[in-house]
């Protein structure tokens, strides 16, 4: 017990260029605060699923923008409903991509073999349950119960 | 006996002797790569099974979303920069909790607090926002027992609101934790393991705001 709490109260080793290189405000490593796109992209495929302030910072940016198109196409009316709904939805599935790649930090490494299979497993299943059930009661409606088909 | 009663905790054991061994290893991020992940699979998979419930509660809200039984649809209730402001604080909180993250792998424990009171903060400020928009429907008798497309409406956005509720529980838990502990391998872990859940709750927040209330709307 006590050798857990001293581990984290040990004053920590800080080499003359952490301090010095660290913006103030931030609260990382120095490296990940300069991490270039080509550090961030070994990062990724590392199995280290830890991400750094500049991965969370650009997936949170894409998060909003991805955020913001539907949100503007739907309030100002940008498409007709027809288009309007495949768009909102692909926007919708880039978004969740984006929030496993950089907040899950979901990758394609070895060590998240398990990980991935047990997603792709899930995956499955929810296209069969989601699919299946629009399929089958939208069947069901048209077939037996036609006066109550919404328009359209 | 003990020791394989729970595989987990047999883990989590080997883990903190590692770590009492080398207090320092896990200034190096690429030391704890290997066992982390191991950790967090069991937590995953529930993540994965949390993700078929929802599934199936969004499958009956998309058969249902038509059932408006004579009551509004979603057009008529749906208030969209409301829903705009919640998502909002959503993404906000994931973005704190992630920069908590960042704060525990540099052991700055004072900063972690902060991201995860921060984090904290968002999820109250949602779930105040959501229980108002409810108690606003059902005031205006619009309740989940007006149409079939309300009931489906409050199942699914309450299901969601409740596991936010429960990462809120946990959050505040985590804080005890940290208060008592610091940042030990098991509150590394249990941090972690709420990481993957908060970012859960976000991405199934996508799907909600999109199918529910951008659809609802279009």
């Amino acid at each position: 017990m006590s050798k857990e709490r001293d581990d984290f109260k040990s004053p920590q080793p800080k080499s003359a260029a952490t301090t010095a290189a660290r913006p103030t405000g931030h609260v990382t490593r120095p490296v990940d605060v300069n991490a270039t796109a080509a550090e961030l992209a070994h990062h990724a495929h590392d199995g280290a699923g830890h991400g750094t302030v500049g991965s969370y910072l650009f997936g949170f940016v894409l998060s909003v923008v991805l955020t913001a198109i539907p949100f503007a196409m739907v309030m100002m009316h940008l498409l007709p409903a027809a288009t309007l709904v495949p768009v909102i939805i692909g926007v919708g599935v880039v978004q969740i991509v984006i929030h496993l790649v950089y907040f899950l930090h979901m990758n394609t490494s070895s060590s998240q073999g398990w990980n991935n299979a047990a997603f792709v497993f899930t995956l499955i299943i929810v296209g069969i349950l989601v699919v299946g059930s629009i399929w089958v009661m939208y069947h069901l409606n048209s077939n037996m119960m036609p006066g109550m088909m919404p328009v359209g | 006996m003990s020791k394989t009663a729970n595989p987990v905790d047999g883990l989590r054991n080997e883990l903190t002797s590692a770590y009492d061994h080398d207090p320092h290893a896990h200034h190096h991020a690429g030391d704890h790569h290997d066992e982390a992940p191991k950790v967090t699979l069991g937590f995953w998979i529930y993540l994965m099974s949390d993700c078929i419930l929802f599934a199936s509660i969004f499958a009956v809200f998309a058969v249902l979303k038509d059932a408006t039984a004579g009551g509004p649809s979603g057009h008529e209730i749906f208030d969209l920069p409301y829903v705009a402001v919640e998502t909002a604080l959503l993404l906000v909180s994931s973005l704190t909790y992630g920069l908590a993250m960042i704060s525990m792998e540099a052991n700055k424990l004072k900063a972690v607090f902060v991201w995860l009171i921060a984090t904290g903060l968002c999820g109250l400020g949602f779930l105040g926002m959501e229980v108002h928009e409810f108690a606003k429907l059902i005031g205006e008798g619009n309740g989940p027992d007006r149409s079939g497309f309300l009931s489906a409406f409050f199942t699914l956005v309450g299901t969601h609101g409740l596991h936010v509720t429960s990462g809120m529980i946990w959050l505040i838990t985590m804080l005890v934790h940290l208060k008592r502990r610091g940042l030990t391998p098991a509150n590394r872990i249990r941090l972690m393991e709420l990481s993957l859940f908060w970012h859960f709750l976000d991405i199934i927040w996508i799907g909600v705001f999109t199918i529910v209330y951008l659809m609802g709307a279009a």
